[in-house]
């Protein structure tokens, strides 16, 4: 154990490099932040504050005039969910079977996620637009999950096969012995200690597709069907000029239903990680 | 590079399923027209939905749906939706973005599909900057040039000659001023910041107003890159400035426009360079009491003439009613409605009727000087020619980027721009 006892100077250097790396992290949130709520003036100074010096809701105000950000945040979340739904459902059995069953398939398996990851989305975006167009599904909400899937299955199931291998085989074994069968095994044995695997995979699925932008940009054509990273494009002018304010408070409303469900999920994914890792 | 990739995968994905593109008939009579509008200020989305709204009261057969587009990422968007025959019927962009497109039989040729009346209401030189080998492929309809903004109060009391567009300053001139100004406004402060995010641009449409033209059609055709006295005066008067004079900052060089209206509002800088749009941003952004003018660009031998590329609105060749559609552009496009959409975007119309509208020759916000220019404004240079984009981004990008900041001398970025540019274009002119 003593090894593991660290110096006082020591500690202090991890924390210090914990919340420097915290800052980091944190920092463009909260400049986001700040700027949502300040005024027009304010975002020109030389010498620009943490805190507003007047702060305002005329940036929220103006981002939902000029904008229809509840009916894109509507159309994210509709998008986003099922493709989370999908691609856990989806990934879920083939991760376990790719664990358990390490044959060609496995190896097969890998390859797939691995080669999927290296194609760029320009690369893929035309073949993908004219295979949509053929089933008639551009301009459809259902086609844009459907790519979503497409797009974070690889992953999903990199992820999933992991938290799978984890799961010691020795406990399904013991299951077996004590009279469980297949499925009762899976259920009752292997599913509840998957959950923390599959809430993250699910949530990674859920924030890819609530952040998309280029597949709904070109997939998606009528204004009532745009997610909201297309219609905060709309913020943004030639030259990169922005609208700044408006776009920082419609921006960080965006990323409110991410830190939402990070808040709710958190401790669900880091107990049902450490269940089990120390005897009580 | 992202260009080259989606065009050849376009092609390829092309040859693989054969698709074509459909032509809908309406089952209820009425033809309906997307128009994907790149409009994204406040006042100008209003105006471009208020007269879709006139048009659609007015017109029963025809509704024309509006599409917000990005500018951000419009090329890359059109290009795609072009490849699945699923492009919007009318198309707002910029000149400088169609050549791709026209020379790929994208868009329509406009010649045999606008009225006279059109036509004729923009000069010459305006359809130059939409007009692709033997077609006409978009309508100019606003443009902007580049002006200095400057802090009135500081130029004033400088005693500096203020210039007019009848009496602007030459580039000699121009440096001669920001030395003065500099040293009457003290330390850690600018007579000019020049923001320069993207130098070529800058570099080029300011380079015509010294007879700069860099880009020379020879007798059979072929483009090559001449880098002349002429189009030294430019970038030689902005290396002066930021690298000898230093009334310039160097620290703005990779800036956009935007980044260096703090230090402009705080009296860090006198003078900034921009195009004629960013007024808006300043009218909203100036802290109270903030005194501002907008002054004509130097003029050099060939007076105030600048390139621009134009705001522009196309028709896509797949779009089974071209015809539908040039008549709601021929709408959309009368000079009062030019004017309407001009205010809203704080640019100028390139119409000479809705030019000549009051309202755009007021001295507030200096629309008057603006104006003034409008007649002297051309074609960006090389816009057309073939090879441009890449010319741009691997050779003139990083040379003039270099040149400004003194990292390399005149000769070696003349040895840049030409050789390691003439090497480019020569690969896309191939017969």
């Amino acid at each position: 154990m003593s090894a593991l006892r660290t110096s006082r100077p020591a500690r202090f250097g991890q924390y210090a490099a914990l919340l420097a790396y915290l800052v980091f992290l944190a920092f463009p949130f909260l400049w986001l932040v700040s700027t949502a709520f300040k005024p027009a003036p304010e975002l020109a100074s030389l010498h620009p504050t943490w805190i507003p010096k007047d702060p305002t809701f005329a940036n929220f105000r103006q981002a939902f005039d000029e904008q229809p950000l509840l009916g894109a945040a509507g159309n994210s979340l509709v998008a986003a969910v099922a493709a989370a739904v999908i691609a856990v459902a989806v990934a879920t059995p083939l991760a376990y079977v790719t664990a358990r069953h390490r044959g060609r398939l496995a190896s097969v398996a890998t390859g797939w996620v691995v080669i999927s990851q290296a194609f760029p989305f320009v690369l893929v975006i035309i073949p993908l637009f004219l295979i949509l167009k053929n089933l008639h599904l551009v301009n459809s909400v259902f086609g844009l999950v459907l790519v979503y899937v497409v797009w974070s299955l690889p992953f999903a199931l990199w992820m999933l096969t992991g938290y799978v291998r984890a799961v010691p085989a020795e406990l399904e074994e013991a299951a077996a012995v004590d009279g469980a069968g297949r499925l009762r095994t899976l259920v009752s044995v292997t599913a509840p200690l998957l959950v923390p695997g599959i809430v993250a995979t699910a949530l990674f699925a859920f924030v890819t597709a609530w952040n998309e932008f280029f597949f709904a940009l070109v997939l998606l054509k009528t204004p009532e069907k745009q997610t909201l990273p297309v219609v905060l494009t709309h913020f943004i002018g030639a030259e990169g000029v922005a609208d700044l304010g408006p776009l920082a408070a419609a921006a960080f409303l965006a990323t409110l239903p991410s830190l939402v469900v990070f808040g709710f999920l958190q401790r669900r994914i880091t107990g049902g990680m450490l269940a089990g890792a120390v005897k009580s | 590079m992202r260009r080259r990739i989606l065009t050849l995968t376009a092609a390829l994905a092309l040859l693989v399923t054969g698709c074509t593109a459909g032509n809908e008939t309406p089952d209820d009579g009425v033809v309906r027209l997307r128009f994907q509008s790149l409009a994204w200020q406040k006042e100008s989305v209003d105006a471009n939905r208020q007269l879709v709204k006139e048009w659609n009261a007015t017109h029963p057969d025809v509704q024309i749906e509006y599409v917000q587009g990005s500018w951000d990422s419009v090329h890359d968007q059109l290009l795609t939706s072009f490849e699945g025959g699923e492009a919007p019927d009318i198309i707002h962009d910029a000149s400088d973005d169609l050549a791709d497109f026209a020379y790929g039989g994208d868009l329509a040729d406009l010649r045999p599909l606008l009225p006279e009346r059109l036509r004729a209401d923009i000069p010459a030189r305006s359809w130059e900057t939409t007009t692709f080998g033997e077609g006409v492929y978009g309508v100019p309809f606003l443009q902007e040039p580049r002006v200095i903004i400057a802090n009135r109060k500081i130029l004033e009391s400088s005693g500096v000659r203020l210039p007019t567009p009848e009496e602007p300053w030459t580039w000699t001139e121009f440096r001669q001023v920001t030395q003065d100004l500099t040293r009457t406004m003290g330390s850690g402060r600018y007579a000019v910041a020049w923001p320069l995010k993207e130098p070529v641009s800058v570099s080029l449409n300011l380079g015509l107003s010294a007879g700069g033209q860099l880009f020379h059609r020879e007798a059979d055709g072929r483009v090559t890159v001449r880098f002349t006295e002429a189009d030294a005066v430019v970038a030689g008067t902005i290396h002066d400035q930021v690298v000898n004079d230093r009334t310039a900052p160097r620290t703005t060089l990779g800036s956009g426009g935007s980044d260096t209206l703090p230090g402009f509002f705080a009296g860090k800088y006198a003078m900034v360079p921009l195009g004629f749009a960013y007024r808006q941003q300043i009218a909203q952004q100036a802290p109270k009491g903030f005194e501002w003018t907008v002054l004509p660009a130097p003029a050099g031998d060939a007076g105030l003439t600048q390139g621009v590329s134009p705001q522009t609105l196309s028709i896509a060749e797949d779009s089974p009613y071209k015809k539908e559609a040039a008549a709601f552009l021929d709408f959309f496009l009368r000079p009062e409605n030019m004017v309407r959409l001009a205010r809203g975007d704080w640019m100028l119309p390139t119409g000479t009727t809705a030019l000549a509208d009051p309202s755009l020759h007021t001295a507030r916000d200096g629309w008057a000087t603006g104006a003034a220019v409008a007649e002297r404004l051309r074609p960006a240079p090389a816009q057309s020619v073939r090879g441009y984009p890449e010319w741009k981004d691997k050779v003139a990008t990083p040379a003039f980027q270099e040149y400004y900041s003194g990292a390399i001398d005149g000769a070696e970025l003349r040895r840049r721009l030409v050789a390691d540019g003439n090497r480019v274009l020569a690969r896309y002119q191939r017969k």
